[in-house]
C-alpha cells in the first residue's frame, strides 16, 4: 500500500517535474550561450509575473491576465468546436450508412481535409467580412474531420449481430438509428470528438494571430510585434496546458462510454 | 402444406465463379407446434439455414414458406435466438426485452409492455437481474435473456441457433431443461439448431441430421418417441434414445466420409489438371540454395 503511493508519486510526479527540469535547464544554456535573443527562464518569469499572479485582471483590450485571454480562447474554441460536432457527427453516420453516400463524398472529403487552418482563415473573411466568424468557421473546417472519420469508423464497425437483431424487430430506420446504430458507435465517436477538440485548441492561435482577435494566440503575436518575446513563451506554455487539460478531460468522458 | 415448407432450397456464398454451394436441395417440412432439431458439423450450414427461415438471407434456388406465406423478410413473427446473444449492451436485461415488445405491440400502454417484459424475464429466472447490464451476466444468463426477448414478441415460430454452443456443459444442462419446460408450456412450434445429438433427442420430437458441407443437404428425419417430460440421466439407458442417437451418428459420420473422399477426388483431378507443378518449381529451389 505504502509502497505503491511512493511509486506512484515517483511515476506520475517526480519523474515529470524531472523531465520539465530538463527542458529547463536545457533552454536556461541555450538562451545564455548560443540563442541570446531568447529571453532565460528567469527573464521570462519575471515579466510574466504580473499576467500569471492575477491572470483575471483587465488593464485595457490588449493587456489582460492570461487566464483572461484564455478565457476568450476557450470561448471562440467551444463555438467552433460545437460547430465542427453539429456538422461532424451526420456526416460521419451518412458515411458509416451508406456506401452510395461514401462513393459520393468520400473523396472531396479526403481533398478538404489535409487543408492548413491558415489557407481557410482567407475564405472565412472572404465569406463573412468578420474575424470572428471566419475564425470560428476555421476552426470548424479544421477540426470536423476526426469526428466524421471515426464516427464513420463507428458505425462500420456495428457487429452484424446488432444490425440483425434491428432487423428481426422490424426497427424503423430512425429508431435503429438511436437505438442501435448510435448506441454502438459512440465509443469511437467520442475519440473523434476528442481527437477533434485537440485540433480545434490547436487551430486557435492560427486563426487569432491572423485576425488579431483578443486570446492566447491575439496576445502571442501582439507581443511579438511589440518585441516581448518572453510572453512568446508564455503562451506557449499556456496553449500547452490548457490543450493538455483538455485532451485529458474528454479521455476521461471517452473512457466512460468506452466502458458501458 | 405444412407450418414451415422448405423445397429445393439452395443457398451459396461467395462472388459468381468462386462461389461456394453451402446449402444444396434442402427440404424440409415442419407442423405447428412441433419442436424439431437439425443436428449436424459445425461449418456445416446451420447457420445459414436459420438466416434463410429468419429472412434474413434468401436462397439462391428454391423456396421457403412459414406459416403458408413465402418468407420476404425478417419479422418478429420469426423469433431468433442467436448463437451469440446478441443482445444490446448498453440497454439493461429488462430493456433489451423491453426492445421487442414496444416493437411489436406499440398499441399496449407503457405500463402493460413493462409488465409483460418483465414477465418475460421473469420467465427465464433472471427477475432479480433485470436492472443488470448484459457484461455483468454470465454467458448462461445472457442466453436466457435472449430467449426472453424472443418469447417476448410472441413469434409464432421460434429459431434457436446453437443456443447453448457457448456453455458449460452444467449450464447447458440447466438451460436445456427450462427450454424443455417453456416448449411445453407455450406448445410453440421451435427449431433448435445444435451440434449435440443428445441435446437433440431430448428436446425435440424429431431430430434431423444435416450432412457435411459443402453442398449439404438434410438426412432422413427420425421421430422421438420418447414420452415427456424427458430425463438426460434416465435418456441414457433408454435403447430407444440410443438407437435413435446410433442412427443420426453413423448417418453424420457416413456423410463426413463422403465428403471428405469427395474432396480428396477433387484434388486429385486438380493436381492431374496442372502441367507438371513439381517439375517446375525444383529448379528454382535448387536456384536458391546454391551460393
Amino acid at each position: 500500500m505504502k509502497k505503491s503511493l511512493v511509486d506512484g508519486l515517483i511515476k506520475y510526479l517526480l519523474l515529470p517535474m524531472v523531465g520539465a527540469g530538463c527542458v529547463v535547464v536545457l533552454w536556461a544554456v541555450a538562451s545564455s550561450s548560443v540563442a541570446t535573443s531568447l529571453p532565460s527562464p528567469l527573464k521570462t518569469w519575471e515579466v510574466s509575473k504580473p499576467y500569471i499572479l492575477s491572470p483575471w485582471e483587465k488593464r485595457g483590450e490588449l493587456d489582460q491576465g492570461i487566464l483572461h485571454f484564455t478565457w476568450y480562447s476557450l470561448i471562440r474554441v467551444a463555438k467552433g468546436y460545437a460547430l465542427a460536432v453539429a456538422l461532424g457527427t451526420p456526416i460521419g453516420l451518412l458515411l458509416g450508412m451508406s456506401k452510395g453516400f461514401t462513393n459520393t463524398f468520400d473523396p472531396i472529403i479526403q481533398v478538404l481535409r489535409p487543408v492548413s487552418p491558415l489557407a481557410w482563415l482567407p475564405l472565412g473573411l472572404v465569406l463573412f467580412h468578420k474575424p470572428e466568424p471566419a475564425g470560428i468557421f476555421t476552426i470548424a473546417m479544421c477540426s470536423m474531420w476526426p469526428t466524421v472519420m471515426n464516427t464513420a469508423l463507428g458505425v462500420r464497425s456495428i457487429p452484424q449481430d446488432y444490425i440483425n437483431v434491428a432487423r428481426v424487430l422490424k426497427l424503423s430506420p430512425y429508431k435503429t438509428l438511436v437505438k442501435v446504430t448510435i448506441p454502438a458507435a459512440l465509443p469511437y465517436m467520442f475519440t473523434g470528438f476528442r481527437l477533434s477538440l485537440g485540433i480545434a485548441w490547436l487551430v486557435i492561435v492560427a486563426a487569432e494571430m491572423l485576425t488579431g482577435a483578443p486570446g492566447v494566440g491575439g496576445f502571442l503575436w501582439q507581443e511579438y510585434n511589440a518585441l516581448i518575446y518572453e510572453h512568446i513563451i508564455l503562451c506557449i506554455l499556456t496553449i500547452g496546458i490548457v490543450g493538455f487539460v483538455l485532451d485529458r478531460l474528454m479521455s476521461l468522458v471517452e473512457r466512460r462510454f468506452k466502458a458501458a | 402444406m405444412a407450418f414451415i415448407e422448405l423445397s429445393g432450397v439452395c443457398k451459396g456464398y461467395g462472388r459468381a465463379g468462386q462461389r461456394t454451394a453451402v446449402l444444396e436441395d434442402v427440404n424440409l417440412s415442419i407442423e405447428q407446434g412441433e419442436l424439431v432439431s437439425i443436428v449436424g458439423y459445425s461449418g456445416a450450414g446451420k447457420t445459414t439455414l436459420v438466416s434463410l427461415m429468419a429472412g434474413l438471407s434468401f436462397p439462391d434456388k428454391g423456396t421457403v414458406f412459414v406459416g403458408g406465406k413465402p418468407v420476404t423478410g425478417p419479422s418478429p413473427e420469426r423469433g431468433v435466438v442467436f448463437q451469440n446473444y446478441s443482445l444490446l449492451p448498453w440497454l439493461s436485461v429488462l430493456e433489451n426485452v423491453q426492445l421487442a415488445v414496444d416493437q411489436v405491440f406499440p398499441k399496449l400502454s407503457k405500463e402493460t409492455r413493462r409488465a409483460r417484459a418483465m414477465k418475460f424475464v421473469e420467465m427465464v429466472n433472471l427477475g432479480p437481474a433485470a436492472n443488470k447490464r448484459p457484461r455483468e451476466l454470465s454467458g448462461g444468463m445472457r442466453q436466457r435473456v435472449s430467449v426472453a426477448r424472443a418469447l417476448s414478441m410472441e413469434p409464432e415460430l421460434l429459431l434457436l441457433d446453437e443456443p447453448f454452443g457457448a456453455l458449460d456443459a452444467l449450464t447447458r444442462g440447466v438451460l436445456q431443461g427450462e427450454l424443455q419446460r417453456i416448449s411445453q408450456e407455450s406448445g410453440k412450434t421451435m427449431l433448435l439448431i445444435t451440434n449435440d445429438v443428445d441435446e437433440g433427442i431430448l428436446l425435440s420430437d424429431r431430430i434431423i441430421p444435416l450432412g457435411a458441407g459443402p453442398r449439404a443437404s438434410l438426412g432422413p428425419a427420425t421421430v422421438v418417441d420418447i414420452e415427456r417430460p424427458r430425463e438426460r440421466k434416465a435418456l441414457n439407458h433408454d435403447p430407444r434414445f440410443r438407437a435413435i442417437r446410433l442412427g443420426v451418428l453413423e448417418y453424420l459420420l457416413e456423410s463426413g466420409k463422403q465428403k471428405r473422399a469427395e474432396r480428396e477426388a477433387e484434388r486429385a483431378r486438380v493436381e492431374q489438371a496442372k502441367p507438371s507443378p513439381s517439375g517446375a518449381q525444383e529448379p528454382t529451389q535448387i536456384a536458391e540454395v546454391s551460393p
